[in-house]
């Protein structure tokens, strides 16, 4: 790993980097397994949940109903009729129920209509073979070209293009990309335990990354109060953006039963369940034509974008922001238009998955960039160097970059590393003079990536987070956030943060819990927002509480803490948010500045493919990620390289197949994820091209080099084979199919019928588990 | 049934089922919840543990396979007092570890392959592992991790 700040720029203070780096907090408990993961707390009492799902993609749902030969007794039924606050699951729109009614209507197959809770599992088990669902079905819509139910959507206009594409001397090149599904698989399935209160109130565990959400909507769908309601997280075995929104369900289901049943109730999923009925990636559809001059320059781009928001709201319209903001690629293009929408069909909701909407959108912007270079007979470096983003560069939202505008450096770095020119000239002479008996084809890619750090447009400045630090009445240094650990370190850069603030040790400064009735509301953890904003909060809060204990004792903090706690009593500072100067976004026009800023990432991969299986090895990338400021470079490595191989999946093997609406490969033996054999040998470098506006000068790292891996490892596939790609991923039946100029499986993230699809009114026992 | 087995060094007495996972005997009827469940299908890998120093997937023996037999578990790594395994002190110096819940698994994976003194190359220490997914690191750091710990085993050894 290696750390390159440019002479040009003022040099960041060296964080951490005075004393050896801290060791992961929570490590210790982790590796000796006394950390606590959800199903790992033990409830004296408790019974098991279970949720009993739609086996249809489209249907009135007509009756619940229980097998009168079983002993109900020892089972506790819920159905929507049974929840007290409004049958919603709190999002962006209130469209998805907690429960489909009867009388209502069922949107996917994986769609959650009843709930059951039992003593044992074996009772469980039993009574969910018992239930029936009677329904109508009702026609589904699964291509969301097809679908004219728009959840959101957007037109991003810069300059004329149209004029600029009818210019003369142009090459046109135009495309058409298609991404499928991609699964978080963290290791850790969705896992919620919940306990009901003397007071009438209810307390969840769960594995989640956004314990307010989970309260907001626990508070929606029981008709608590703050009070009434407390989500605690439980350690949490990752979560990618798959533990964001759809815990707020699991919750909303534990606490119901536990309601009901007077009794905690431990609603832990299997892989399967998991897998069959919580959120992906989206999938999308992406039009790209681009004009550019023979001298690589290009002057226009066209695109259009569709994601299949699947069946309910959920996050999409945010997703799709991000996605459209992100469509062009880091690219200083003068004439753009980026029109976007996102659609519903018939099958599980979408939601979050680290990226959120722009690996998607630089997939299809990268393909198209390397098709670009082919077409004017330009080196894929060469033209990434001509067109990337400048400082005083503009973007399609008229936002204008600043100098840590960081485009070329990673991009040069990433070059040099990889001595990407000099193995493309080999590639290029063994794929001219290759013997046609040839087994394997090497081929090397390169990929140039941008990601809006935090939220999009004015989603900060409306949520208002908070981060406090307290000093208390014994002594203690203690950090109270709702930011949630998950892997990426949380609960160590913070302590750092704040103990290089206050000129403390790392073990001076405590995390309290992230439990809702003892922490502000500081946002969810997501958007890659954790180090940057909440980060930020608390160097704030920091430099305030050294001032006032200070100010009180007349000595250096690190001297005199202890007795101004003693002599004080506690001291407590609550930092909220407020908008980054000189940075605004205008909603109603959709334009400003989209983010505080961007982080910046470039990837070259080495593939080798057997040209008979078409198999895809990918033999080594390397991963250059501007981060702003590297708190922590070991676990900031660890991000980008963790990113990186989930960007190497995506790219070659990860793909859900649907047949009904229904994911046909929702178990672990079929949805298959790198293993440290299929892993390539990744080098990381951290580039740190330091955001003026945050006081500690960090941009946040986790989303970022996802949105490069992919494009990476397609474009040497195709610089091994001369063959592009269009589809993710990029499996060996497509290239098989590319290869021999023949039809390719049908397109990724598209359900295929059957004729029973549409059969007429049916009575179907619920799946069995 | 009754079944007799060693684990971590204790005896253990479990009357179960015989075809009972030996992963719920670990994690329900003797409360060593450090071993995980990832997917219940011998896939994941993140219910690794040891029986007589060979590794197994727990959620697909039953335990009326193991029964006499020695089983070691993550919490038996740590040395006495508590203190770090240097196995998992490796692993948390070199940041082998993000979210944890493939750790323990892991962290029997590696002992065994540690156990059995085989040359620590990238490509052995990455067969040792195949059999145990990670969503966080990309393995890259995990590999590091059983690296150093095989080089410093081979230290002390030579020392």
């Amino acid at each position: 790993m290696t750390i390159q700040t440019p002479a040009s720029r003022p040099t960041t203070p060296r964080l951490g980097r005075a004393v050896p780096l801290p060791l992961r907090r929570e490590g210790p408990a982790k590796l000796t397994g006394r950390a606590l993961y959800t199903d790992d707390l033990v409830f004296p009492g408790a019974w098991y949940g279970a949720t009993i799902r739609s086996a249809v993609p489209r249907a009135r749902l007509l009756a619940i109903e229980l097998d009168p030969g079983f002993d109900w007794s020892r089972v506790a039924v819920v159905t929507a009729d049974d929840i007290p606050g409004r049958n919603v699951v709190a999002s962006i729109a209130e469209d998805q129920p907690i429960l489909v009614p009867v009388g209502g209507e069922i949107r996917h197959q994986a769609e959650p209509v009843a709930l059951l809770a039992a003593a044992d599992r074996d009772t469980l088990r039993e009574a969910r073979r018992r239930v029936g669902l009677r329904t109508e079905p009702l026609p589904p819509v699964f291509d969301p070209l097809e679908s004219t139910t728009v959840f959101a959507h957007h037109e991003l206009v810069k300059g004329d293009v149209e004029a600029a594409l009818a210019a003369d001397g142009l090459a046109i090149v135009e495309a058409t990309y298609r991404v499928g599904h991609q699964e978080q698989l963290y290791i850790e399935n969705n896992a919620m335990v919940a306990v009901p209160r003397e007071d009438g109130g209810m307390t969840v565990h769960g594995s989640l990354q956004c314990p307010f959400y989970v309260h907001r909507a626990l508070r929606t769908g029981l008709g608590l109060d703050d009070a009434h309601t407390q989500v605690v997280q439980a350690e949490t075995g990752g979560g990618f953006g798959g533990k964001e929104e759809y815990p707020s369900m699991i919750a909303l289901h534990a606490a119901l039963l536990a309601r009901r049943t007077g009794r905690p109730v431990r609603m832990i999923y299997d892989r399967h369940e998991d897998l069959a009925a919580t959120t992906k990636r989206h999938p999308a559809v992406i039009r790209h034509r681009t004009g550019v001059r023979r001298d690589g320059t290009i002057v226009a781009q066209d695109i259009e974008l569709v994601l299949d928001g699947g069946a309910y709201t959920t996050l999409t319209p945010v997703v799709l922001s991000r996605a459209t903001i992100h469509a062009g690629g880091p690219y200083d293009v003068p004439n753009v238009r980026i029109r976007s929408r996102a659609v519903a069909t018939n099958t599980p909701p979408n939601g979050a998955f680290r990226g959120f909407g722009a690996p998607q959108a630089e997939f299809a912007a990268e393909m198209q960039v390397g098709r670009c270079a082919e077409a004017v007979g330009m080196s894929p470096l060469e033209i990434r160097r001509r067109n990337a983003y400048r400082a005083t560069g503009i973007t399609p939202t008229g936002q204008v970059l600043h100098g840590d505008a960081a485009a070329l450096e990673v991009l040069e770095r990433a070059a040099e590393a990889s001595e990407f020119e000099r193995v493309r000239m080999r590639t290029a002479a063994e794929r001219a003079g290759r013997n046609p008996r040839a087994r394997t084809a090497r081929g090397i890619g390169l990929a140039l990536g941008w990601h809006g750090a935090g939220f999009t447009g004015s989603g900060e400045a409306k949520m208002g987070s908070v981060a406090s630090l307290e000093l208390t009445g014994d002594g203690r240094i203690r950090i109270l956030t709702a930011s949630t650990e998950m892997g990426q370190g949380t609960k160590t850069i913070f302590p750092q943060l704040v103990a290089a603030e206050l000129g403390v040790d790392h073990d001076d400064v405590e995390m309290g819990p992230q439990d809702t009735s003892l922490v502000p509301d500081s946002g969810p953890t997501v958007a890659s927002r954790t180090a940057m904003v909440v980060g930020g909060l608390l160097v704030h809060a920091a430099r305030r509480l050294k001032a006032e204990v200070e100010g009180r004792t007349g000595r250096p903090f690190e001297l005199s803490w202890r007795d101004d706690a003693r002599a004080h009593g506690p001291t407590r500072i609550d930092e909220r948010f407020s908008p980054y100067a000189g940075r605004a976004f205008d909603d109603a026009t959709y334009s400003g500045d989209a983010y505080p800023t961007f982080g910046w990432a470039a990837a070259v991969a080495e593939v080798e493919v057997d040209l008979d299986t078409a198999e895809v090895t990918v033999v080594s990338v390397v991963a250059v990620d501007d981060v702003g400021q590297a708190i922590h470079p070991v676990l900031c490595e660890g991000q980008v390289e963790g990113g990186t191989l989930q960007a190497v999946g995506y790219a070659t093997i990860e793909e859900i197949r649907l047949h009904n609406g229904r994911y046909l490969n929702d178990r672990l033996q079929t949805y298959l994820i790198p293993t440290s054999l299929d892993a390539p040998r990744i080098e990381t470098i951290l580039v740190e091209a330091p955001f003026e506006d945050a006081p500690h000068h960090a941009k946040g790292v986790g989303e970022l080099p996802m949105d490069v891996g992919a494009p990476a490892v397609v474009a040497a596939i195709h610089d091994a084979t001369g063959t592009w790609i269009d589809e993710l991923p990029a499996s060996p039946e497509r290239i098989v199919a590319a290869l021999a100029g023949t039809t390719a499986p049908g397109p990724p993230g598209v359900s295929t019928v059957s004729a029973a699809a549409s059969a007429s009114s049916s009575s179907s026992m619920a799946p069995a588990p | 049934m009754t079944y007799r087995l060693v684990v971590n060094g204790e005896p253990a007495e479990v009357g179960v089922p015989g075809m009972r996972r030996l992963l719920d005997v670990l994690r329900e009827d003797l409360g060593l919840t450090g071993t995980k469940e990832g997917c219940g299908e011998g896939e994941c890998g993140a219910c690794t543990v040891l029986v007589d120093g060979e590794v197994v997937v727990s959620c697909l023996v039953p335990v009326c396979q193991v029964d006499g037999s020695t089983v070691r578990t993550v919490e038996g790594l740590a040395v006495a007092g508590g203190a770090l395994a240097p196995l998992q002190q490796a692993f948390l110096e070199a940041g082998g570890a993000q979210c944890g819940i493939c750790t323990p698994g892991m962290l029997m994976a590696a002992e065994a392959f540690l156990a059995a003194g085989g040359e620590p190359t990238d490509a052995s220490i990455r067969e040792a592992i195949a059999g145990n997914l990670c969503r966080c690191t990309g393995y890259t750091k995990i590999v590091d991790a059983i690296r150093l710990a095989a080089e410093r085993r081979a230290g002390a050894g030579a020392a």
